[in-house]
């Protein structure tokens, strides 16, 4: 090397060195500084991008979660006074896209005003006779947009706002329109024709049609009508049929009345505080039921069915609102029951709004007060005073976009309003909660149903039981096997063979869940049905087998056993399992014949033990199975690299190698081994496709072994591909997901802690 | 045996025990994947077994046995049958008698009560059609437009059988083709031109601009018609042609049922065959398998878009998470200051190889396609909308959503090779005047290699078998077109695609004919266990040189 740089150097002595002068040296210099600082930077940008990305998951989650823990709010746009200020307003309604609110007057106008100014837009007279006047109003579940006028001569005309939407020039333009479903001549309800002074009406248009209509006269006297039309098909007359019953009479002056949408009750409210039910399923038979003193004292001043008509919101003019509805007991009885409180206003409250699609309410008072509720979750999730005046109307949209509010000064102020996850709150999640048409209060999980009216029950126990109840099993039937097995692999087993077992464990971790899911479904669970005494008999008497054979192995003549050295014990058992396992089956229908009647599974029907075929012990097992890598991995981990130096001292007082094991291995890898049972639980946890697929996803609150469950990851799964985005829904799988991750983080995290930690003392020992 | 109870050595049996125990779990797992998954594919037998039933009726049941099984009589009469008093045990027996739109049940239970001897007919066929599953039954003619060419009586009977199915499978493939890559390229230029008018609609062009443009697309649009006529036509020749031979089948039942050729895929005579004859046969169902297209639901045919979308899903994501995965296990490991927040960030990312999958699914659902997809949509695609383009699961967010997921499985791999490299190695470099850069790039990257190379493999085994997330973000049971085809970008990453896992969960848990897609599902789940065993077992092995490599250069 050096003869060739003098030879080089000696044959041409006046050219330039070969080495690079300053200049180039110190351009090399720079490319390479440069080099480095752009590869540090790099790969600094780099790595952070990533932390960030996985640090986004979790903000990400809870942004979406986020909007679930706010309440609604309310932002106030105009105030003007009501179009129509000559006559008594009646009834207020906010169109469905909310651009135009509605008046009903007791001077028989219907008026549709902007809801931005109060213009008037259109107006319709009711077809009230020329010498009747109206005394009473009534309209049926907000939905329907059906309402009633009672008039002074004891007759009813009954009409229904709509709309008709055009689309001229890509504008939408809403025209209402009157409609009288029942023609534009008032029904005679009382054939005495006495002035109606309350009113009641509900129609029912799917199934059986048919309305209801009662009606209590100046004289006291209540009156329930069932009224059904028939429109003549050439001329398109209506003809209708009325069919009028007297019932006892309410004795305090009644408040409020309301019929139920199934048709089959009535509510009557009255001053001094009592609800009054009665029970018109068959108008032949309708009789009075109970009353119930729902006012405690105080007088009941507004009342209101929530959607679906099951619920009865009460108020009183304490101001307390209570929420009530029929509760079925074991012998078919219905009996009004209180079903939760709400919030109480301190002022009487004058009107309530209930919303059209959910189950939540508006509720003004005589301070001025506005209170937005809701049912399902008792929460309150407005509540100030909006108005120096009292309150004495109350409308909200259709799509719960913004709402009206009517004061005794005639004035409407209209507000905006936000209020997207009414129904979530830490109760309704956590906790027992009555729902409609349930006897108790229940924990449930039933996230959508075909019917608009449906109560979402969005309880997260079922769900966390479940997750619970499967990780549990799998964790009964990995951690031993897991555990022992690892103690073996790490401690008694030859070098060889722990070659050969180590890989394949690792193989056995990599194996997708998905067909770990697939035979648990498709082929364990149908075998297990059909040879349950082998199963439990297996799982049961397998062990003694073990212990059997190890004795006898032991009896036998020390010259034959010498030829099997020490560490192949698992190797030896292989075949004792493999022909027992087959004995097992082969024996199984026999044992069924014998000690079950033929059948175990029906043997379990018998003695009131629910079966499923894709229950918990199967999930257990699968599951388990995928369990058992991750737990095995790191507990043979910790096991392994228990200082030689300790076990062998050990061993050199005297002591067995199972005594050493005992005695001094498990204690110092000891958090090492609950580390690895931790994991293994954090994965149990989140684990999806064995769950969805071998399990009956059936959200129960047990756990019993026979009968599936619902876990939260599998919930997921099954339920966020068909939610709509941004919904109530949608937002509390995003919590469940967020849970799961919290769960999974910080299980992990404290197996991984205790990990270093242990790893830190083996190097000190 | 009190001092044999003393030694402890029942415990360390017992411990042993445990090991026996998952090792014959893992065994018998993939055996009886393989087992049933190559089993599918065998030419079983056809029986034809005569049952006397307790009215004395005689029935006559041909097809495949599929199992047996022997079971208390107590259980066989829940089940509805009928059996005498004194028998405790029953074996039954699972037939497959195909012939679903003859008799609407193509797999039955028979108890062996009342049962016959098997016969083996040899001309039993098993004809594998396009809808209602297989065929069984025994042939009588061979008609060509409803003429009697030849019949089983004639000696050329199964030869004239086969060139018919051959022509009619050749004008099949000829269908396909038409229907496929003409008409589908006719019918994304007309979707083109939709959206041109729509763009133009949106920019508000109007004037002789819009017109002239307007003229352009109606010119296309009247001249893809055209095409799209003529096409038509062509496809109606063909159809009629395929329709011209008939095969008359006669059931074990006594009914004859005429087979129009179209509608064939296979006929075999399995009972005529012999053994090397049946392996041919298997082998060519081995390959249908692997590189045809699903038909009737999934539960026929072949899994070819299944695998075709994994592995290209898994190529995607091995592109995204590599060079992420490295840099930042290198930042981690060389650049960042060792403190406590290292630790903490290096244990985090640890931890997130534990969280749950399916709320990587959950973020990628919510955060890729919803959120940057949907922004996509706006920024890009707006003529499409209200049909989103990205805003809806595909291929790219799936690739990026398991990529994500893998992330710490390169990042702790990586991390770990680099920290095997002995410090030495690093110093000496540093020492000769090398930058950090340098030492990094030219010395320990490449003795790192394995390492990176086991993570990476590692994460494709992962990723390969991951559904849970797929099943939010992209993954359907059945897509229409491959991700990757001869049309511009050639890749679509916007796509939906199918997967082997999903697939198994699919057709396993979703169909409506179960029995008969269960041997489907084995197979599919045998490709999937091994493609992913494959996977593991090279990473495990380059490991294992690679621990061998530095145990020399440490010492």
């Amino acid at each position: 090397m050096t003869e060739t740089v003098t030879g080089a150097l000696g044959s041409s002595g006046a050219r330039k060195s070969l080495l690079p002068d300053t200049a180039a040296r110190e351009k090399l210099r720079k490319r390479r500084d440069f080099k480095d600082s752009a590869s540090r930077w790099g790969i600094t940008a780099a790595g952070f991008g990533v932390v960030f990305a996985l640090a986004m998951i979790f903000v990400y989650l809870f942004y979406e979660v986020m909007p679930i823990l706010k309440g609604a709010s309310v932002t106030p746009q105009a105030t003007y006074t009501l179009p129509v200020t000559q006559a008594n307003t009646q009834h207020l309604v906010l169109e469905r896209y909310q651009e135009m609110g509605i008046q009903y007057t007791d001077n028989g106008q219907v008026t549709f005003f902007d809801a931005d100014n109060g213009q008037i837009r259109q107006q319709f007279d009711l077809p009230i006779p020329e010498d009747a006047t109206v005394t009473s109003f009534a309209n049926s579940e907000y939905i329907g947009s059906v309402t009633a006028q009672g008039l002074s001569n004891g007759q009813v005309v009954i009409s229904r706002h709509a709309f008709n939407i055009s689309f001229p020039d890509d504008q939408r333009l809403i025209t209402p329109r009157m409609e009288y479903p029942f023609g534009e001549a008032a029904i005679q309800i009382d054939e005495q024709g006495r002035a109606i002074k309350h009113l009641a009406i509900e129609t029912v248009i799917r199934g059986a049609a048919g309305s209801v209509v009662t009606a209590i006269t100046e004289d006291q006297r209540l009156l329930v009508t069932s009224l059904t039309s028939r429109s003549n098909m050439m001329t398109g007359e209506v003809t209708v049929n009325s069919n009028t019953v007297e019932l006892a009479r309410v004795p305090e002056a009644p408040v409020k009345m309301l019929v139920d949408k199934a048709l089959r009750s009535l509510f009557i409210a009255d001053a001094k505080g009592y609800i009054h039910y009665y029970d018109i399923s068959r108008l032949e038979n309708a009789r009075f039921v109970a009353s119930v003193n729902a006012g405690q004292g105080s007088a009941i001043t507004a009342m209101d069915f929530l959607v679906g008509t099951v619920s009865l919101i009460v108020g009183t003019e304490k101001g307390e609102l209570s929420q009530w509805f029929l509760v079925r007991d074991e012998s078919n009885n219905n009996h009004l029951t209180r079903i939760r409180d709400f919030n109480p206003h301190g002022a009487a409250i004058t009107a309530l709004a209930p919303e059209y699609t959910r189950k939540g309410f508006l509720a003004v008072d005589a301070k001025g007060q506005l209170g937005i509720h809701y049912g399902t979750s008792a929460r309150t999730l407005y509540f100030k005073q909006l108005s120096e005046q009292p309150l004495v109307g109350a409308a909200i949209s259709q799509v719960n976009g913004r709402l009206m509010l009517l004061d005794d000064q005639q004035q409407v102020s209209v507000a905006g309003l936000w209020n997207q996850h009414p129904q979530l709150s830490f109760a309704a999640m956590w906790n027992k909660v009555w729902y409609e048409g349930r006897a108790n209060p229940e924990y449930i999980w039933q996230s959508s149903s075909a019917s608009d009216e449906f109560e979402s029950k969005f309880s997260l126990v079922p769900l966390s039981i479940g997750t619970l109840k499967a990780a549990f099993y799998a964790m009964l039937f990995a951690m031993p096997l897991a555990i022992a097995g690892a103690i073996y692999t790490a401690y008694f087993m030859t070098p060889k063979l722990r070659g050969v077992v180590k890989p394949s464990i690792e193989i056995m971790e990599a194996l997708p869940t998905v067909i770990l899911g697939f035979l648990a479904g498709l082929w364990l669970a149908p075998f297990a049905e059909d040879h349950l005494p082998a199963i439990f008999s297996f799982l049961i008497l397998m062990p003694v087998l073990m212990l059997v054979f190890a004795y006898f192995w032991s009896k036998l003549p020390g010259s034959f056993r010498s030829r099997v050295p020490d560490g192949w014990e698992a190797a030896l058992l292989v075949p004792v399992i493999l022909s027992f396992g087959a004995f097992c089956i082969f024996i199984s229908p026999w044992i069924e014949v014998w000690f079950f009647n033929g059948s175990m599974r029906q043997w379990f029907t018998d003695v009131g033990v629910t079966y499923d075929q894709r229950n918990a012990m199967i999930v257990g097992i699968a599951m388990g199975f995928a369990v058992i890598p991750t737990i095995f991995s790191i507990a043979e981990d910790a096991v392994f690299t228990v200082p030689r130096h300790l076990t062998q001292g050990s061993l050199a007082l005297g002591a067995t190698r199972w005594q050493t094991v005992v005695g001094v291995v498990l204690p110092t890898a000891s958090p090492g081994i609950f580390s690895a049972v931790m994991m293994g639980f954090g994965r149990a946890v989140g684990e999806t496709m064995i769950v969805l697929m071998a399990t009956g996803n059936s959200p129960v609150v047990n756990f019993n072994i026979f009968e599936g469950m619902r876990t939260l990851s599998a919930n997921i799964a099954v339920e966020l591909p068909e939610t709509a985005v941004g919904s109530s829904h949608f937002r509390i799988l995003f919590l469940a997901a967020l849970v799961l991750l919290a769960l999974t983080f910080i299980v992990n995290t404290a197996a991984e802690i205790i990990r270093q930690r242990l790893r830190a003392r083996y190097s000190n020992l | 045996m009190k001092a044999w109870l003393k030694s402890g050595s029942p415990w360390i049996w017992l411990n042993g025990g445990a090991v026996a125990m998952c090792m014959i779990m893992v065994v018998g797992l993939i055996g009886l994947i393989a087992v049933r998954g190559f089993g599918h594919f065998w030419p079983a037998n056809i029986a034809q077994i005569e049952i006397t039933n307790e009215q004395g009726e005689q029935i006559v049941v041909m097809g495949e046995i599929v199992r047996s099984q022997t079971i208390p009589s107590a259980v066989a009469r829940d089940a509805g049958n009928e059996v005498p008093e004194d028998i405790d045990m029953v074996t039954r027996y699972l037939v497959k008698q195909g012939n679903r739109d003859q008799t609407g049940r193509d797999f039955v239970w028979y108890l062996e009560l009342g049962m016959g001897e098997f016969t083996y007919p040899l001309d039993a066929y098993q004809i594998e059609r396009r809808e209602w599953g297989n065929f069984y039954g025994q042939p009588v003619a061979l008609l060509r437009e409803g003429e009697i060419v030849s019949t089983p009586q004639q000696s050329g009977f199964w030869r004239d059988m086969q060139a018919a199915l051959d022509r009619s499978l050749k004008l099949h493939q000829e269908i396909q083709r038409l229907e496929r890559r003409q008409i589908g390229r006719i019918n994304s230029g007309l979707e083109q031109l939709r959206l041109d008018t729509r763009r133009l609609d949106l920019r508000d062009v109007s004037g002789p601009e819009r017109e002239a443009e307007d003229a352009r697309i109606a010119a296309a649009r009247a001249e893809l018609d055209a095409q799209y006529e003529e096409l038509r036509v062509e496809l109606d020749a063909l159809k009629a042609a395929q329709r011209r031979d008939t095969l008359q089948m006669v059931t074990a039942e006594g009914a004859q049922v005429d087979l129009s050729m179209a509608q064939i895929v296979r006929v075999t005579a399995p009972n005529g065959m012999s053994v090397p004859a049946k392996m041919g046969q298997y082998m060519e169902r081995l390959w249908e398998f692997m590189s045809d297209n699903p038909r009737e639901a999934n539960t026929e045919g072949g899994i070819f878009p299944a695998i075709f979308g994994t592995v290209t899903m898994v190529f995607i994501m091995s592109i995204i998470v590599t060079p992420f995965g490295i840099l930042a296990a290198i930042y981690l490991r060389e650049y960042a200051k060792q403190g406590l927040m290292t630790r903490v960030i290096r244990i985090s990312v640890y931890n997130l190889a534990g969280v749950p999958s399916i709320v990587y699914g959950v973020f990628g659902l919510g955060f890729f396609v919803y959120f940057l997809g949907g922004s996509l949509d706006r920024l890009f695609y707006e003529a499409a909308l209200p049909t989103p383009t990205f805003g809806t699961p595909g291929l790219f967010w799936a690739s990026l959503t398991l990529a994500l997921l893998t992330l710490p499985i390169v990042i702790v791999s990586t991390e770990e090779g680099l920290a095997r490299i002995p410090s030495t190695i690093r110093q000496g470099s540093l020492a000769l005047g090398a930058t950090k850069a340098e030492t990094l790039w030219k010395v320990i990257v490449p003795l790192a290699t394995p390492a990176m190379m086991t993570g990476l493999i590692l994460a494709i085994a992962r990723a390969a078998g991951e559904v849970a997330p797929l099943m939010l973000v992209g993954v359907v049971k059945l897509a229409p077109t491959l991700p990757v085809d001869g049309t511009f970008p050639f890749v679509h990453l916007e796509r939906k695609i199918m997967h082997l896992g999903f697939h198994i969960y699919d057709v396993g848990f979703q169909s409506s004919n179960a029995e008969a897609a269960r041997p489907l599902v084995y197979a599919t789940a045998l490709v999937l266990v091994m493609l992913i065993v494959v996977l593991n077992l090279t990473a495990i092995s380059i490991r294992n040189r690679l621990r061998e490599r530095y145990r020399n250069a440490s010492d």
